[in-house]
């Protein structure tokens, strides 16, 4: 087996937020209807996880689960432990309608830290960063300037973003230029 | 600016987070139909002055197509519903008749 590498190899950047590729990241995908209940068992059972709600995320130890779609759940885990959450899932859903792929080297991750953090991703995003309108816990998926990407904030002062490896340099381009020192709105 | 609500992940999406997909509720005429019906179905499409209902999908959020019912002239958006039906749910319906009575689009009232 060759080395497994990120698409930037934990490439940063300092700005008004620290712009940082998180590396390898292992990320299971599960389509399925999820207001099936066989779902949410496995689920429970593999993960530890509850069925996320809406657009919600639930995390348990260093699993997490995220809403994509009505039919489509992404579960983030160790990159090691991918292949196992995922064949623990195939065979627990062998009887139901389902899918799990291991899709942990399509994606590129990125974490933003700092307080500009809601006025950076504004600047990309067709996203109405207000703090009482989007809070901490909910899944977005929307767009960064051209390219589809999905992020969420784990506090008031970070937040994840992942986006697809073939646009992982422009999306640290992007994040790095609308966060260059001097660039602060102050708008939130 | 056009702002519609995605009915599947709730989101308020704007117009570029989304991706026009035409008129919705065509009767679908495949192989072994009438010429006719075909090309009608392939070809032709109302171009109303009003009550209008369009399909769109969330491209960039999760992906899903949905249905619109707006007014072309003022851009109002009357509500958005799942694509899976062949004509507008009766509340749709009934939120258009109260604010454009006697509205008819194709065999739609």
């Amino acid at each position: 087996m060759s080395n497994a590498v990120s698409a930037l190899q934990g490439s940063t950047y300092d700005g008004v937020v620290r712009v940082e590729e998180i590396g390898l990241q292992g990320m299971i995908t599960l389509r399925a209807d999820l207001g099936e209940k066989p779902i949410a068992t496995a689920l429970k059972s593999v993960c530890g996880t509850k069925m996320p709600g809406q657009r919600g995320i639930e995390s348990k130890g260093d699993i997490s689960a995220l809403w994509m779609s009505p039919d489509e759940l992404m579960l983030l885990c160790p990159y090691d432990a991918a292949n196992d959450v995922a064949a623990k899932l195939t065979t627990k859903l062998a009887k139901t309608h389902a899918l799990v792929v291991n899709v942990s080297d399509a994606r590129a991750s990125f974490r933003l830290q700092g307080a500009g953090l809601r006025e950076v991703i504004a600047k990309l995003a067709p996203v109405d960063m207000a703090p009482d309108q989007f809070g901490i816990g909910e899944v977005r998926r929307t767009r960064f300037a051209q390219a589809a990407a999905a992020f969420w904030l784990t506090d008031d002062e970070t937040a994840q973003i992942f986006c697809f490896r073939s646009v992982a340099p422009y999306m640290f381009n992007l994040l790095s230029t609308v966060s260059r020192p001097g660039t602060e709105v102050g708008y939130f | 600016m056009l702002t519609l609500q995605c009915p599947y992940c709730g989101v308020m999406a704007e117009e570029t987070e989304l991706h026009a997909g035409g008129e919705a509720h065509l009767t679908r005429y495949g192989p072994g139909s009438e010429d006719q019906d075909f090309e009608s179905y392939l070809f032709k499409r109302e171009n109303p002055k009003g009550v209008h209902f369009e399909r769109w999908r969330h491209v960039n959020g999760c992906g899903k197509w949905f249905h619109a019912a707006r007014c072309t002239v003022t851009l109002e958006v009357f509500g958005t519903y799942p694509a899976q039906t062949t004509e507008p749910p009766q509340d749709i319906k009934d939120t258009i008749t109260a604010k454009r009575p006697g509205w008819s689009l194709r065999n739609l009232t």
